[in-house]
């Protein structure tokens, strides 16, 4: 065991981990931020998004160690400083984007950085974008109308086309 | 302006602030002081003789606390099958013992011999790859194909049942003689054989488990991933460990989706249980990914011959139906119930059919257990059903919107006995298709084939109209064919001293938003704000009992039981009100939260009154009990009936053979909606779910019986950008004649009515497209099937 | 996944040293190695990450056309290629998911070089170089079959230097499940001649369609290659796809490639 430290959502922290201690292991049992969720071994489901260094990636698919010193962001880091749901949950909430929940996290944090490179998407590059996410509740509808509806476009417009 | 409150407003989930912060609680996500991790040794082969497990290989690894076997387990129950189904000549089903870890032979690949219990998960991981090196298993021959199965005798899954059968049930057998006359006679004979593929539930939390044992109470917890956490007790207590009913609590915290895969007890809950009371500790188990495609219930796979009598003009006179549904290894919970009374019953689908029998045989093959999943049972009945129509329409030169017109039951029948021992109560199937003929522009397909002709697609459109029984179910009509349980609901409306209501509901939330349409109800009908309402659901030792949320019944059933509890706390409040405003109790009228004297200004409030309840100083204590809680059991009178119709359109990529879904349409009759915003999204869920199976999922094993499709790198899940926006309707409303609140339930209608839709679509388009001889492709309807189908 | 030492040198230098040690392996995005360790099929006692070495990093024209830094990862590329090879660019963009493209990178994914990645028929089609940790290899001489190919062992990609193409296209035909390519197809059109990769459909990986090469360096349109054929004989053939299904493929989506080329 050897002490990794980063930034997790702004705050320097570290945590005993192994060689192959995957960063959402440290996150989740590390740091007890068990927002950020592990839904397949893969690499494909997209449930444990993070961002680092302000990019989206598979926190299940990185070592620890490799991201050592990095700026961490997590679904525990996206509310505004007053507690209020950001743009982007505020979103998924309105156009009900979310029903189970266990997607969610990572459907958030891959938006926000979708939204940061591209911010007036269409459907087609929402639909694209979140190609990494897997959702089994909502046929997807509600969350790419909650994606069009965070970049402020009119969702009910593009979705009733 | 829509309203934002009470019953019909689309009010936001309450639930989401904390889905959204990362702020649920998911049993993965508790970490308890002690804990200690296990880790399931599986079988690498689908069929094997246990010769040996030296467990000393692993006793001294680093961590490792215990080990476990199929031979701890071999003196205690099996996890049995709900529903006893006979056989056509009247001999029960064959119900093999389903042990906690197998013991003496293994039967797929996953199924969980041993346990490694250790410090840390890394440790438990390590130490199951070396015990599973150190087991020798005696391969035997696996039997996947299920006609083969039910035909050789010499291999068997289980050494007692000699055919591999566990029921050949037929459904109504006493018709069986009429119904091939009515075929004989018929004037057209359509016939299709059909696969409902195979499907891996996949809700995206994985299934997981925390054991707890007390020793100075002798009290054990268990937190898992549940649907129903009271039948998960029942089935631990009374069927597997034998611990009393009264010492074991169950909590089924945040689960990330069910699909039917949550329903049941696996025998991982009763592993960690077991650990935890012989290490002092808790223990913990979560399944990867990958174990839950090994180990988790599957859905459907049915392989169906559907026989289609009808007139030239296009009216249906006989269904005949033979089908082998696989039923898997063991004998999964509801597992005997889906091919048969959620099937079969629904063989005569919307339309006024004289004659259907249906005959099913269930088969024990070498993979996973295969159990309901979302729909269970109507999906495999629709889909045959529609896709027969379908081809009956082809074969005739018939239109088949107007063929549908003519056969389906219209308004002035209901309630209306089917042959196969249903009572729909209500319903208008004409309206749900006119509605989605419109919603889906019809009449501008033509328009918008040639559009799609010029970009080199062959575009096409698919129709099902369908049915379901859902609202599961009337205790006295499943207690005669067979169930096991009584499948009624209960509720506690606890009103507390301040006014404030928790409600207690058998009921579990793994998606559906009860936490805020509970409270839209019991705010509309008390005439409080819906924030004074607090669900609580999950957990055995606060709930009085349920059993829980499938079936599409959450609201049907287990909603009706709070409607009533929330009647008998109106009626005691009118008590207390006519006491306290000295009115005689008939005078008492309830409404918008008040209490009030008929024909007067005198009145008492809602919380004035709860106050009253816990604080008795002017109160009838003489006649009646302090307090303000209430508890009802509700058993429904029949099972509900959503119906609606369906549209897809579909282009195809002659080239490649893609099939891309571009439109889809619902016009659904749910009855009574509580929350708009709601229904809509459990419709998109069925909806991407059908087209899932209709177009992408496979689940495949090779001739050994090793998954083919065992992870999200070859079992295709559908992804945003394989569906479209969708067009959801309910506004072709019958309320339920027979629940209080007149719900039907919405949550499986996507998943039942889209798949042959979608394919009816792909047919069409093919057939337009010059492909004449193409019609039907099993699904999925994947490039390589279509493609094939078209080069045929 | 078994545990392992980790390492992470800041240089080329120090990562030959690094991968020197018995039973060490280079670590790229991982987002193939993870996966696969995960299922204990690969179980390295040292493991080297290249992500640090900032001479590995980025995209710029050089001598021998574009130069892509080993460790770049795919959504670099996509952004930073565009303007200069747009086929190319378009290829890393349309890799795995927004998150994949994040951290797996060019050499990551050529020195695995699945039968089904993308990134391998960009670099035969283009007849790019692979520049390695200790020489410089010919793409032709590079590619030896699925998941095999010339580097010995721990040597590792520092960068490939793709030629520029007069126009040039890649289209891909997702494996529905994975998002691989079930098949597809790079073409690039250069002064002296058109190159046509295939990847996804064979069982030796990557490969070139000659036939298909020498009708369009004929005449560079889809009608050019309508009576050519691809063999069935060596292609894959799994529950996706039956190897006439991806011969099939082959032709078609070199024929989209081809009107798609810019």
């Amino acid at each position: 065991m050897t002490k990794v430290t980063m930034t997790v959502n702004g705050k320097s922290v570290s945590a005993e981990a192994e060689g192959r201690t995957l960063l959402v292991s440290y996150l989740r049992e590390g740091l007890g931020l068990t927002g950020t969720h592990v839904g397949c071994d893969t690499s494909q489901c997209g449930a444990c998004v993070v961002h680092v260094d302000g990019k989206a990636v598979k926190s299940c698919t990185v070592f620890a160690m490799d991201v050592a010193g990095s700026e961490v962001r997590t679904i525990e880091g996206m509310a505004n400083a007053d507690g209020s749901l950001g743009v982007v949950q505020q979103a998924f909430q309105d156009h009900h984007g979310l029903q189970c929940g266990f997607c969610t996290p990572g459907m958030v944090m891959t938006t926000a950085a979708l939204l940061a490179n591209n911010p007036k998407p269409s459907e087609a590059e929402v639909r694209h974008e979140l190609e990494g996410n897997i959702c089994r509740c909502t046929g997807y509808h509600n969350i790419v109308k909650a994606v069009l509806a965070a970049s402020g476009q009119d969702a009910g417009a593009m979705a009733a086309e | 302006m829509p309203k934002d409150t009470g019953i019909g407003a689309s009010t936001k989930r309450r639930e989401d602030v904390r889905f959204l912060t990362g702020k649920g609680v998911y049993t993965d996500d508790l970490s308890l002081f002690g804990q200690a991790h296990a880790v399931m040794v599986r079988s690498t082969v689908a069929h094997g003789r246990i010769v040996s497990i030296d467990t000393s290989a692993v006793e001294a690894m680093p961590g490792v606390l215990a080990v476990f076997t199929g031979e701890d387990f071999k003196d205690v129950g099996g996890n049995p099958a709900g529903w006893l189904i006979n056989s056509r000549d009247g001999t029960p089903m064959r119900e093999p013992k389903r042990p906690v870890l197998a013991h003496g032979k293994v039967r797929h690949v996953g199924d969980a011999y041993a346990a490694v219990i250790a410090e840390s998960y890394a440790q438990a991981k390590d130490a199951a790859q070396v015990l599973s090196d150190a087991t020798e298993i005696e391969e035997l021959p696996a039997i996947v194909d299920m006609k083969a199965a039910a035909a050789d005798a010499s291999n068997r899954v289980h050494d007692e049942i000699p055919d591999n059968i566990c029921f050949d049930w037929g459904w109504i057998e006493d018709n069986r003689a009429a119904v091939d006359a009515a075929m004989k006679a018929a004037p057209h004979v359509v016939t299709l054989e059909l696969t409902n593929n195979r499907l891996v539930p996949n809700a995206m939390e994985p299934r997981a488990s925390i054991g707890e044992y007390f020793p100075g109470t002798g009290d054990y917890k268990l937190t898992t991933t549940s649907q129903n956490p009271h039948l998960t007790r029942l089935l631990i207590c009374a069927f597997v460990m034998g611990i009393p009913e009264n010492k074991l609590q169950v909590v089924a915290p945040d689960v990330g989706g069910g699909f039917g895969s949550k329903i049941y007890h696996y025998g991982e809950e009763a592993l960690v249980l077991a650990a935890a009371k012989r290490l002092g500790r808790p223990v913990r188990w979560t399944a990867e990914r990958t174990e839950s495609f090994l180990s988790d219930a599957h859905g459907r796979d049915h392989v169906t011959k559907i026989e289609l009598g009808c007139t030239k003009e296009g009216d249906i006179l006989a269904i005949r139906t033979e089908t082998y549904a696989n039923v898997g290894a063991y004998l999964s919970n509801f597992s005997t119930a889906t091919p048969t009374f959620l099937h079969g019953t629904l063989m005569a689908g919307p339309y006024k059919v004289p004659h259907v029998y249906v005959n099913v045989k269930t088969v024990f093959t070498n993979t996973a257990p295969v159990d309901a999943y979302r729909g269970a049972g109507r999906p495999e009945a629709t889909y045959s059903i529609e896709r027969v129509v379908d081809k009956m329409c082809r074969e005739l030169g018939l239109d088949p919107f107007e063929v549908r017109r003519r056969n389906l039951l219209t308004p002035d029948q209901f309630p209306y006995t089917t042959p196969v021992g249903l009572v729909y109560d209500t319903g208008n199937y004409q309206a749900t298709l006119d509605k989605a003929v419109e919603l889906a522009d019809v009449a501008g397909f033509e328009a918008r084939r040639a559009e799609s002709a010029k970009r080199g697609r062959l575009r096409g459109m698919g129709l099902s109209t369908w049915i379901e029984a859902c609202g599961i179910a009337p205790s006295h009509l499943v207690g005669i064919l067979g169930a096991r349980v009584g499948l009624y609901d209960a509720a506690t409306v606890r009103v507390n001293a301040t006014g404030t209501i928790s409600v207690m509901t058998g009921a579990h939330s793994h998606g559906q938003g009860h936490e805020t349409v509970f409270p839209q109800i019991v705010a509309e009908k008390l005439g409080i704000p819906a924030s004074s309402v607090e669900i609580v659901h999950g957990d055995t030792a606060k709930i009085p009992f349920g059993m829980g949320s499938y079936g599409s019944r959450s609201l049907a059933v287990a909603g009706s039981a709070m409607d009533r509890a929330i009647d008998k706390i109106i009626a005691k409040g009118k008590k207390i009100a006519a006491h306290m405003l000295e009115a005689a109790e008939g005078d008492i009228t309830f409404a918008d939260g008040k209490f009030s004297v008929a024909g007067t200004d005198k009145a008492k409030t809602f919380g004035e009154i709860a106050f009253s309840a816990y604080v008795p100083h002017n109160y009838p204590l003489e006649t009646l009990e302090p307090g303000l809680e209430e508890t009802a059991f509700y058993d429904p009178a029949n099972f509900t009936y959503p119906a609606g119709a369906y549209i897809c359109e579909v282009e195809v990529d002659e080239g490649t053979g893609k099939v891309d879904v571009v439109a889809f349409t619902c016009a659904d009759d749910f009855g009574n909606v509580m929350n708009p915003m709601i229904v809509e999204g459990q419709v998109h869920g069925g909806v991407g779910q059908g087209i899932g199976q209709a177009v992408l999922e496979s689940t495949s094993y090779d001739e050994n019986g090793q998954l083919l499709t065992g992870s999200y790198m070859d079992y295709a899940m559908p992804r945003a950008d394989d569906v479209p926006f969708y067009t959801v309707d309910h506004s072709c409303s019958t309320p339920c004649t027979h629940n209080p609140l007149g719900v039907k339930g919405c949550g499986e209608a996507g998943a039942i009515g889209s798949p042959p839709a979608v394919v009816n679509a792909v047919i069409d388009a093919l057939q337009r497209g010059g492909h004449s001889h193409v019609t039907h492709i099993d699904m999925p309807v994947s490039p390589n099937r279509v493609w094939q189908a078209m080069n045929a | 996944m078994h545990n392992f030492e980790f390492v992470k040198p800041s240089s080329i230098a120090d990562a030959v040293t690094a991968l020197a040690t018995e039973g060490a392996q280079p670590l790229s995005g991982g987002q193939t190695l993870l996966p696969t360790m995960k299922q204990r099929l690969a179980a390295p006692d040292v493991l080297v990450s290249l992500t640090g070495i900032a001479e590995m990093q980025g995209v710029c024209m050089g001598d021998g056309g574009l130069h892509i830094g080993g460790a770049t990862p795919h959504a670099v590329v996509a952004q930073e290629a565009a303007s200069h090879y747009p086929a190319l660019a378009a290829l890393a963009g349309g890799i795995g998911d927004p998150a994949v493209r994040n951290r797996g990178t060019i050499g990551g994914s050529v020195a695995n070089n699945d039968p089904a990645a993308c990134y391998p028929a960009a670099v035969l089609a283009s007849g790019a170089t692979v520049v390695t940790s200790t020489r410089q290899i010919a793409a032709d001489d590079y590619f030896q079959g699925m998941f095999t190919t010339a580097l010995d062992e721990g040597e590792f990609i520092t960068s490939v230097i793709f030629p520029i193409p007069q126009a040039a296209a890649y289209v891909k035909f997702n494996q529905p499940a994975s998002r691989f390519a079930l098949t597809a197809v790079f073409v690039a059109r250069f002064a002296d001649g058109v190159r046509v990769a295939v990847t996804g459909a064979s069982n030796n990986g990557v490969f070139r369609w000659e036939e298909a090469e020498a009708a369009l360096s004929a005449d560079f349109s889809a009608a050019a290659i309508a009576g050519l054929t691809a063999s069935a004989e060596d292609m894959i053939s799994d529950l996706h796809g039956s190897a006439a299904y991806r011969a099939n493929l082959v032709k078609v989506l070199t024929g989209r490639a081809v009107t798609a080329a810019r």
